[in-house]
């Protein structure tokens, strides 16, 4: 059987807006007005996995999803679905996956019942197998009395329930979501994690992207963590968090510059690495407990003020500041 | 599955929604003709400020009108909200049919609703204008052809417009490109009478909407002088043929980042 996914050496560049100014590229070298969204992606997904992409806003989530639903054409690389070629056979790709859009795009012309029958039609299922499947899975989203409403009578936890409706009537091999829990309510989100672990359960491919680090944890069986077009790590979230450097993140915020207090930070016993930027200080350390009064020692020796301090235990976010240097929101 | 499945699927979906706002298209469409009627070829033969035979001349043109401006209208608008705030048409583009059938689905249904709001026109002219000297129906496959194409050339037309225009500059659209066809396309005189003015004779040309308006009238009117309507025929096929490629392009550009 092939991947369910397949990438290799994916790169997207989009025509930069002509308004906007640019920070002159850095080690990347690239020709000027382009955005690099892609840079060599490569993953690889087996079929019946709960995969998730983890990454801010603008690391190439979206591109990625977006390639590999034939909505947005590489600039260089392959991408399999389902072993076929997404540039090549767009349509038979499309035929064999369900899409969750980031923000619901229901058909606002029709009702919650019409939008799956028309959808199931236009993949090739008879108006009595669409019904029958519209009519279960409407049920088991619990937006079955909701069957005959028009589309903008429903929520925004309704639509999205809808859009996954949709998404699965044609019985896709895999299903991508693209930010599925955003503008969702705690309780619509819990409801909607258990709606995707259930899909899982039966055995669907599915690849989820986020920006939640405690959601890709908690459903995810493996992660991808891209940052700038690129994959910084790909691994079960147990063995991510064990990459994490250190056992806990001291960021210490200080009055100014940070740069001489770092090197004396280095020289504490117990701390693995320390950042800077600017006045913040970031710290990765074994025992956090016992580093920090040092740190603070040492900071403030070199005649600076600290003025914040936070602790994180290790977490896929502590991995994620390790390897971007930014946190997530 | 067949492609062809999944496009008569996407045109019932059209239907039955075209079909629900009937009435509100209705309005849309013949609210502009209707009045045009009701002034020019009813009060003013009646105040005698227009002579009696005005009618034949407007009634081929009211019907042009009408039928490109519903052609356009109905695949442009929906387009760019569907491209713009409701995302709407992310359901068809990700349904296994490729994407320049989804585009020419969207043609197929705007040149329906382009003939039917013609279809319409044609008695409603009858009931404000009374009888109108000189209109022949016997040629209706004719007729009906010169809809055709003129339904095609403005539903890919709309096609064009609908990805080239933003949201934001459908007023503008309107006013600068809407506004001058149809004061120009031969709609309320025949382009015979334009050799008064020779270069706007010659400059209207570029406007589509003169070979609708010229070839119905060698359809329905043929007392009144009118362009030859093989050669609106051809012009209207012409202007199918680049806007359909000019406009598969735009929706390309739309469809996939």
């Amino acid at each position: 059987m092939p991947p369910a996914i397949e990438t290799r050496a994916l790169r997207k560049t989009y025509p930069a807006p002509p308004t906007r100014h640019r920070v002159a590229g850095g080690a990347n070298s690239r020709p000027p007005g382009e955005i690099l969204a892609l840079d060599g992606l490569d993953l690889e997904i087996q079929p019946g996995e709960f995969f998730g992409l983890l990454g801010p806003n603008g690391a190439g989530k979206t591109t990625t999803i977006g390639i590999l639903t034939t909505r947005v054409r590489a600039t260089s690389g392959v991408a399999f679905v389902d072993g076929v070629d997404v540039r090549q056979h767009g349509a038979l790709v499309r035929s064999r996956i369900g899409v969750v859009p980031q923000r619901p795009n229901p058909d606002l012309g029709l009702t919650v019942l019409e939008n799956l029958t028309f959808h199931g039609a236009y993949f090739g299922l008879s108006r009595g197998v669409a019904l029958e499947r519209a009519g279960r899975l409407l049920e088991r989203l619990g937006i079955s009395d909701r069957a005959d409403a028009k589309v903008d009578e429903l929520s925004g936890g309704q639509q999205q329930r809808l859009m996954i409706a949709r998404a699965l009537l044609h019985e896709p091999r895999v299903i991508f979501l693209d930010e599925p829990t955003v503008g969702l309510d705690p309780q619509a989100r819990l409801a909607l994690w258990e709606i995707l672990r259930a899909l899982h359960a039966d055995g669907r491919t599915i690849v989820m992207t986020t920006h939640y680090m405690q959601e890709a944890d908690q459903l995810c069986q493996r992660l991808a963590i891209i940052d700038t077009g690129r994959l910084l790590a790909c691994d079960t979230p147990a063995a991510l968090k064990a990459q994490a450097p250190g056992d806990t993140l001291i960021d210490l915020q200080l009055d100014a510059s940070a740069d001489a207090a770092a090197a004396a930070c280095r020289a504490v016993p117990g701390i693995g690495r320390v950042d800077v930027t600017g006045a913040d200080l970031r710290a990765f350390c074994s025992r956090g407990g016992e580093a920090l009064p040092a740190l603070i020692r040492a900071a403030e020796g070199t005649g600076r003020t600290v003025r914040n301090i936070n602790l994180d235990k290790p977490s896929l976010e502590t991995l994620f500041v390790a390897l971007t240097g930014r946190r997530l929101d | 599955m067949p492609a062809s499945d999944v496009f008569v699927a996407m045109l019932r979906r059209d239907l039955r929604v075209a079909r629900r706002e009937i009435g509100f298209t209705l309005v849309r469409t013949l609210m502009q003709p209707t009045l045009l009627m009701v002034v020019f070829g009813y009060l003013l033969p009646k105040m005698q400020l227009m002579p009696q035979a005005y009618r034949t001349t407007l009634l081929p043109g009211v019907l042009a009108v009408s039928l490109a401006l519903s052609a356009v209208q109905s695949v442009a608008l929906p387009m760019v909200a569907s491209f713009g705030a409701t995302r709407e048409i992310e359901d068809r583009l990700l349904a296994p049919l490729p994407t320049h059938l989804v585009a020419l689905e969207l043609v197929v249904v705007g040149v329906i609703q382009g003939i039917v709001a013609g279809l319409v026109v044609l008695p409603l002219g009858r009931v404000i204008m009374g009888s109108i000297p000189g209109l022949t129906l016997g040629s209706f496959g004719e007729t009906l052809g010169m809809m055709v194409l003129a339904a095609a050339a403005f539903s890919t037309l709309g096609l064009w417009l609908g990805c080239a225009v933003n949201v934001n500059q459908i007023g503008l659209m309107f006013s600068f490109v809407v506004a001058p066809m149809l004061f120009f396309g031969c709609a309320y005189y025949p382009w015979d009478g334009l050799k008064v003015v020779p270069w706007l004779q010659l400059a209207v040309l570029i406007n589509p909407l003169v070979y609708v308006s010229e070839g119905m009238r060698g359809v329905l009117t043929p007392s009144v002088p009118h362009m030859d309507p093989a050669w609106a025929a051809l012009a209207l096929l012409a202007v199918t043929l680049v806007a359909w490629w000019r406009g598969l392009k735009a929706f390309y550009g739309k469809a996939v980042g």
